[in-house]
């Protein structure tokens, strides 16, 4: 039988904002149940939502960096619903004038590049969590924490032929979001969510059918996503033999996933659909978007992870890794391409950020962002290991002070004598060479002339550029004298 | 000393100021006067709660004024509507369903007025989260009218216009999405004013229709209102659609110079369907603006007939959504005698909402629906927006809008209630000022042959609060001389 598999994908990015997207309470994931909740987040009566401009902008740049249109007024809408999750009884979120609209985001697949036309991005607040207790006394509890966190919904085309495909574009989103520093797109925690809408389009007797489309939540990873939609196409196709359903007929019905199963089961069908009763949310007045705003968003969106990863290829030689581990956030490449400015060897500069910078945020628990370390101070690092003055072991040793103090590693060097040469076999040879050169002064010192010793150093100084250790270096040259 | 009860807040302040009296005795006269009402036959009953604690508050009033730390309304009473909220105190809106809740905030309005030492004596009567226009849709039974207690007080400020009117407090919130306070203050003989939307924030006040409510002022005195306006508006951070609006200065209120003034009579609302003994008082009103020297002149606005219909689309379609919150989960009254979720909604909200309340929930969950959105909903907003236009263009010829307030005079108790469209007409003459977001303010002009009061109505433009109340204190000096 011939068949095309047909996906589109709704995916729900959680910002991070400091504040929720419409009250002053902390934005941030899990806390002891409802201590991050004010009177706004808790639906009282009374209360009224602002709108939080950094989830404005926020919407702006990712539209943007989706290549979408953003609109010059938007505005917010209730949808209505009753659920415990959702203290005010409606959700304020975008219906007919969202934020942003039309754009695309380019997926690698086996044939190729493809882009993925997006119809909309809108801003909405996020429910909080129901808990139910397994106990058996049956209690549900809610936990309004997470309530009123500012989301970005981002709404596809059905144009993905594959589950591969529906992975790449949610990889893609995610890519783009955690670049632009917007979201930390964790999907266990669930600060990406995606929905997948899927069916199949059956040619039979040379006519074209759609089996009836399914949505798919509750996939909590790219591998449960995958395999939700496999075993999608697996049933639908099932299904279709089985009965010869068709969308017509049918229409839309929610699946969830289970994880432990790796089967989807339905948790709603078209006739419990609910009716949102959309309407103007008349508690904000519409808001204008500045072209000003568009602009300057515009400028902070640069290059995006996929083109700058093909740029450090062609332009430094990195590797495909290390060009995908430096281009996935903005700070970071930007401290790589700092560091390697003006430095011949750019790919020894990338493993060192890799490896050693890299290590280092990880032990201390810090973000590229807050590392005070001036990326110029690494080049130099380099440039110090390649005249030979430091091993790129004692380098390591160099970086780990410095990344800590901040000092440069001139100073460093200085400070720790890390310059001076103490190995006694180098040492002898400087020695051996000023003797074989001055025998006046080696005769002299014999004769007991102790200032010629002093002539003797200043040459062993002048051989080693300074670098000889001047204690080592006398009594070694003393003993070769006075053993002469 | 006079009587203490009886006697405007402005007066009040003025005794205060000079040490004739104290906070302590002011609250204790206006405290007396509802206990001795409540030993009646047939009490007011425009109070649901007298704060215990009230006296306590003059104490400290009184002290601040000794040690030169007052507010500029330190020690005065003011009444709040039941559903301004007041942080640690009660507010249940008229309804069974908020039985229990406590507020942890204060309203923005009571909280300016606090923060100058008002002291809220106590929670007034209302219609059922203000659904009404005769205070009778209260859990706590109606409010009776002071002139004759046989008669609706009107509403849904009811409580609030009778507690002024019987001299159980010199000034009183309430709140409007239709015309609540204006037309309570003309049933009971008192001043009535709606400030243009946005003057007052919103923050803490339960929302009805939040596209029209607006918090109120009902007193003896325009002055009184000017008092509290001057002190409680402006643009408040937690409502974005406050606006930034100076009226510092607005008290006290110097008498307005009427002549030249053009004013509109709107045909639609002074010849067919009104009242006899209203036109009455209506000629005998307009004909003092006239011997003012003002110019009022008949003109037609057509679409001053559709706003019954457009209101009863729009605030209800609010409404719906507003009141989604009840649900029995967080707060206020909960029944969960059911075995599941749909059980714990359903029978919450079945006991906790009075019939008027389900009426205009049902009613807005219809005209938002889908299907149903565009013909009702959208059409309303439509005409809306015509008939703000419309407005706008007669207040730039003239310089105010008279109608009576209520079509009809004062009605008894019971005549309407099993009669919501006679109810909802009841409004037609108010609901267009909040349609269009205008400044209005019920005059007390007269009585009916059985001595029940009318009031007079006067609309001003956007944000002209100072014209509307400087007319009405022209009306409230030569009245009070018997020059009228």
């Amino acid at each position: 039988m011939k068949y095309e598999v047909v996906i589109g994908c709704e995916v729900h990015v959680q910002l991070l904002t400091k504040t929720k997207a419409f009250c002053s309470c902390e934005n941030r994931f899990g806390g002891i149940p409802n201590t991050r909740v004010c009177p706004v987040c808790l639906g009282l009566p009374g209360a009224l939502p602002v709108v939080n401009q950094k989830m404005i902008e926020d919407a702006v740049l990712a539209g943007l960096a989706l290549n979408c249109k953003v609109a010059a007024v938007t505005r917010f809408d209730r949808k209505n619903y009753m659920y415990p999750d959702l203290p005010k009884g409606y959700q304020i979120s975008q219906y007919d004038m969202p934020v942003c609209t039309g754009g695309k985001l380019d997926i690698e697949t086996e044939g190729g590049k493809k882009s993925i036309r997006i119809i909309r991005l809108h801003m909405e607040e996020d429910a909080g969590k129901n808990l139910h207790l397994e106990d058996g006394s049956g209690l549900s509890y809610v936990d309004f924490n997470r309530c009123g966190t500012p989301l970005l919904e981002i709404v596809s085309e059905p144009d993905m032929r594959s589950p591969l495909e529906a992975v790449s574009y949610v990889q893609g989103i995610r890519e783009i979001m955690k670049y632009l520093g917007i979201s930390d797109c964790n999907m266990e925690e669930g600060s990406l969510r995606c929905d997948a809408n899927i069916n199949l389009w059956i040619y039979e007797d040379d006519k074209r059918y759609e089996t009836p489309i399914s949505e798919v939540k509750n996939m909590n990873s790219f591998k449960a996503m995958r395999n939700a939609l496999k075993y999608e196409i697996k049933r639908q196709l099932a299904e279709w033999q089985e009965k010869h359903l068709s969308l017509m007929n049918t229409g839309k019905v929610t699946r969830g996933y289970n994880d432990k199963t790796g089967e989807t089961v339905v948790q709603r069908e078209k006739e419990e659909e609910a009716d949102y009763r959309y309407f103007p949310e008349p508690d904000l007045k519409p808001i204008v978007i500045t072209k000003n705003l568009v602009a300057e968003t515009g400028r902070r969106v640069g290059e995006l992870p996929a083109a700058k990863r093909k740029r450090f290829v062609s332009q430094y030689g990195l590797r495909k890794g290390s060009a995908s581990v430096l281009a996935a956030s903005k700070a970071l490449s930007d401290y790589f391409e700092a560091a390697a400015k003006g430095y011949g060897e750019p790919v020894k500069i990338a493993s060192w950020i890799i490896t050693e910078v890299g290590g280092y945020l990880n032990t201390e628990g810090l973000t590229i962002e807050e590392f005070s370390l001036p990326p110029e101070n690494i080049t130099r690092l380099m440039e110090i290991v390649d005249s030979g003055i430091i091993s790129s072991k004692i380098a390591k040793k160099v970086f780990a002070r410095m990344a800590g103090s901040g000092e440069s590693p001139d100073t460093i060097v200085k400070k720790l004598k890390l310059n001076q040469i103490t190995d006694r076999d180098k040492l002898e040879e400087f020695v051996a060479v000023v003797m074989k050169e001055n025998p006046q002064s080696v005769a002299d010192f014999r004769k007991g002339k102790d200032h010629a010793i002093k002539f003797l150093m200043g040459r062993i100084m002048m051989l080693s550029k300074g670098r000889a250790n001047p204690q080592v270096s006398a009594a070694i040259l003393k003993e070769k004298l006075n053993n002469g | 000393m006079d009587q203490i009860a009886g006697k405007s807040l402005t007066e009040l302040k003025r005794l205060l100021d000079r040490g004739e009296v104290s906070a302590l005795e002011i609250i204790k006269a206006f405290k007396e006067q509802y206990e001795s009402d409540r030993k009646k036959p047939a009490p007011l009953n425009g109070y649901i709660e007298f704060f215990n604690d009230a006296e306590e508050l003059a104490v400290k009033a009184d002290e601040a004024r000794k040690a030169g730390t007052s507010g500029i309304l330190e020690g005065l009473p003011i009444a709040v509507k039941d559903n301004i909220l007041i942080s640690s105190r009660k507010a249940t809106c008229g309804s069974a369903i908020l039985q229990g809740f406590t507020s942890p905030y204060s309203s923005t309005v009571v909280e300016r007025l606090m923060n100058e030492g008002i002291i809220p004596v106590g929670r007034t009567n209302m219609d059922e989260f203000a659904m009404g226009s005769t205070c009778e849709y209260s859990v706590y039974g109606p409010s009776k009218n002071p002139a004759n207690r046989e008669y609706v007080t009107g509403g849904s400020s009811g409580g609030s216009a009778a507690v002024v009117a019987s001299g159980q407090a010199p000034c009183a919130l309430g709140s409007e999405t239709g015309g609540s306070v204006r037309l309570p203050a003309s049933f009971c003989g008192t001043y009535g004013f709606k400030p243009t939307y946005g003057s007052l924030s919103r923050y803490g006040l339960v929302a009805f229709g939040s596209s029209m409510d607006q918090i109120g002022v009902i007193s003896g005195d325009p002055d009184d209102i000017a008092l509290v306006i001057s002190v409680a508006s402006g643009f408040d951070s937690n409502d974005l659609t406050s606006e930034d609006v100076d009226f510092s200065a607005l008290f006290p209120l110097k008498r307005m110079r009427l002549k030249g003034k053009k004013i509109a009579i709107p045909e639609e609302l002074s010849g067919e369907g009104i009242d006899k003994e209203v036109g009455i008082v209506l000629e005998r009103f307009a004909s003092w603006l006239r011997s003012e020297g003002a110019c009022p002149e008949t003109v037609s606005m057509p679409l001053l007939k559709t706003t019954v219909a457009m209101y009863y689309i729009i605030a209800p379609a609010e409404a719906s959504s507003n009141l989604a919150r009840y649900d029995g989960v967080r707060y206020g009254l909960r029944d969960i005698t059911g075995n599941n979720l749909e059980d714990l909604y359903v029978r919450t909200r079945t006991e906790g909402f009075g019939d008027e309340v389900k009426r205009r929930i049902f009613l807005g969950n219809y005209v938002l629906s889908a299907g149903y959105y565009d013909a009702y909903y959208k059409k309303a907003m439509q005409v809306r927006y015509l008939l703000k236009k419309e407005l706008n263009r007669v207040l730039k010829e003239y310089e105010y809008i008279l109608s009576p307030t209520s079509p009809v005079p004062p009605f008894k108790l019971g005549t309407k209630i099993d009669n919501p469209l006679s109810m909802y007409l009841t409004d037609i003459c108010t609901i267009f000022a909040n349609l269009a977001l205008l400044p209005a303010v019920s005059i007390p002009a007269g009585t009916t042959s059985k001595g029940l009061p009318v009031g007079m109505q006067l609309t001003g433009r956007m944000f002209d609060e100072k014209g509307i109340l400087r007319a009405a204190k022209t009306w409230f000096l030569k009245e009070s001389r018997g020059e009228v």
